[in-house]
């Protein structure tokens, strides 16, 4: 009800073709399985206000140039995730991306790199998903805990640890940053390291064991070579390459000392 | 997903790539300017301070012969150890090849340097 | 992992090849990866040293003669800017690859890491440089 009244409004206070006077050329990349055997790209002009962003220049598209245009969005306001896509190469949450920093050029924007595409803009995330379930995200007690016990207690020192790392919004970014990611996509990856180095380091969490095994493996953290590209587009200043690199550390130091002290996750 | 959870002997070789790459990175440019160009052009240094003399007394000791052997065989792993990766970046897949030209020649590099070395020591 | 092709299903993979033109973040990832080519090669040029070291003294003052060609030079200036762009890049990447420091409770800044290294750089330089001038005079 209030979604439609919203989406009215917006109709009606959308300004008159004739009084915005700007307009740019916006280059998507589409692909329509049914009809595509490779993606390619459509030009769109589409009027625009200095407050648009690119997810609303898409809308715009969408909603008065071609309605089959398919791309993935939800809050708007750079915390949900959904909306990453490739704005001239750089990796971006086009929610959080200005039209007038393209203008008068244009823009041209593309589904997240290293992905593989479902439908234009929409990619498949089935890889990260999976990825994201195998590292047990969530607090691992050390201890079965019973409700009588009540909460955890954690200092501010303890949080801070790990405050950071739990600031990942899930977007792929980091993703479609990490070029070993591209060539081989069954590197662990960045983001999803990040979520595993948040848990470990939570002073509540027992799970570390549980989760260093992917890190050890052929998979984990020794496929990154440390470009720092997806810490750089990470729109939430996570620094996952430095969950990734702490943990090669990590990981080197139980290499060599699990036969000194034959504990933890040596296989 | 199936992620392949054989551990990686990988931090063998890291951390020479780490560890050499820290010692080129403190003193290789200063290396490459006093026996690439300081000595043979003259500049700053005697011409005199690579005689033969010299470096023989500095490598007769085995602080010397330590010093010479760590920078050789370290700047020789992290290098090939770069190159591995880059290999694999441009699209040349971690072969047997690969492996044993960028980690091969950083070996035989370390223990042909040792011996040299062991020789001039003694 | 393959995606399963349902229905009409039938996602893209995009190639890599050329990846790094892509963007100038990897063109300079590409330049900086590619000192080690001439890490080894000055590495290669010391270790023929120490061979011909330990050969005797004629050995040895072939290959110092050697150091004092036209090409040698031009290959060591060569070799000089790669080592001190390694230098420089090897520092610039550092806060991102080490765990957080903390000095007096406070976690020590990205450019504070990375002008901790070059001044460890240029120190160590300087050093290396006295030792040198020490041993030879």
């Amino acid at each position: 009800m209030e979604l439609q009244a919203r989406r009215q409004n917006r109709k009606e206070s959308r300004p008159a073709m004739s009084e915005i006077e700007k307009t740019i050329p916006i280059e998507v990349l589409r692909y329509r399985p049914e009809q595509d055997t490779e993606p390619v790209l459509q030009t769109f002009q589409v009027p625009f206000t200095d407050d648009m962003s690119v997810l609303q220049g898409l809308q715009y598209i969408k909603d008065y140039l071609d309605g089959s245009l398919s791309f993935r969005w939800s809050c708007r306001m750079a915390i949900c995730g959904s909306c990453g896509m490739m704005v001239n190469g750089k990796p971006s949450l086009s929610c959080k991306t200005f039209l007038r920093d393209y203008y008068p050029g244009g823009l041209r924007i593309e589904a997240l790199a290293h992905f593989p595409i479902e439908r234009d803009l929409v990619i498949v995330m089935d890889d990260f998903i999976e990825k994201l379930e195998s590292i047990k995200p969530y607090i691992i007690p050390k201890t079965p805990r019973a409700l009588s016990e009540g909460e955890y207690l954690q200092t501010p020192e303890e949080r801070d640890v790990y405050e950071q790392f739990s600031s990942c919004i899930n977007c792929m970014l980091c993703y479609a940053a990490c070029p070993q990611y591209g060539l081989n996509s069954k590197f662990v990856g960045p983001g999803i390291m990040a979520l595993l180095h948040r848990y470990n380091m939570d002073s509540r969490d027992g799970g570390t064991e549980q989760r260093m095994e992917l890190v050890h493996s052929e998979d984990g953290v020794f496929n990154c070579t440390a470009v720092g590209y997806c810490s750089e587009v990470c729109p939430k200043h996570v620094d996952p390459a430095n969950a990734v690199n702490i943990n090669k550390t990590e990981s080197a130091k139980d290499y060599f000392l699990r036969f000194v002290a034959p504990k933890g996750a040596a296989k | 997903m199936s992620a392949n959870l054989k551990r990686s002997n990988a931090p063998i070789f890291w951390l020479l790539f780490g560890a050499g790459g820290m010692l080129s990175a403190l003193l290789g440019p200063m290396l490459v300017f006093i026996t690439g160009i300081a000595i043979p052009l003259g500049l700053i240094l005697s011409p005199d301070a690579m005689s033969y003399t010299h470096m023989q007394a500095f490598a007769h000791h085995w602080i010397g012969a330590g010093f010479i052997w760590v920078i050789v065989s370290l700047f020789l792993w992290h290098a090939g150890h770069r190159i591995f990766h880059s290999l694999h970046d441009v699209g040349i897949h971690a072969g047997t090849a690969a492996k044993l030209i960028c980690y091969g020649i950083p070996l035989v590099a370390t223990i042909v340097a040792a011996r040299a070395l062991i020789t001039s020591v003694v | 992992m393959k995606p399963r092709a349902i229905g009409k299903r039938r996602p893209y993979v995009r190639p890599m090849a050329g990846w790094w033109r892509r963007n100038p973040f990897f063109v300079e990832y590409m330049i900086h990866e590619g000192t080690a080519f001439f890490v080894a090669a000055y590495a290669l040029v010391l270790l023929v040293g120490v061979v011909r070291l330990a050969q005797g003294e004629a050995a040895w003052n072939g290959w110092l003669q050697a150091l004092h060609s036209p090409v040698a030079i031009a290959f060591h200036l060569l070799v000089l800017v790669a080592m001190v762009y390694h230098s420089w890049t090897w520092f610039n990447i550092m806060p991102r690859t080490l765990p957080p420091i903390f000095v007096a409770g406070k976690r020590l800044s990205a450019t504070a890491i990375t002008s901790g290294g070059l001044a460890a750089t240029a120190f160590a330089s300087a050093v290396l440089l006295l030792v040198v001038w020490r041993l030879s005079t």
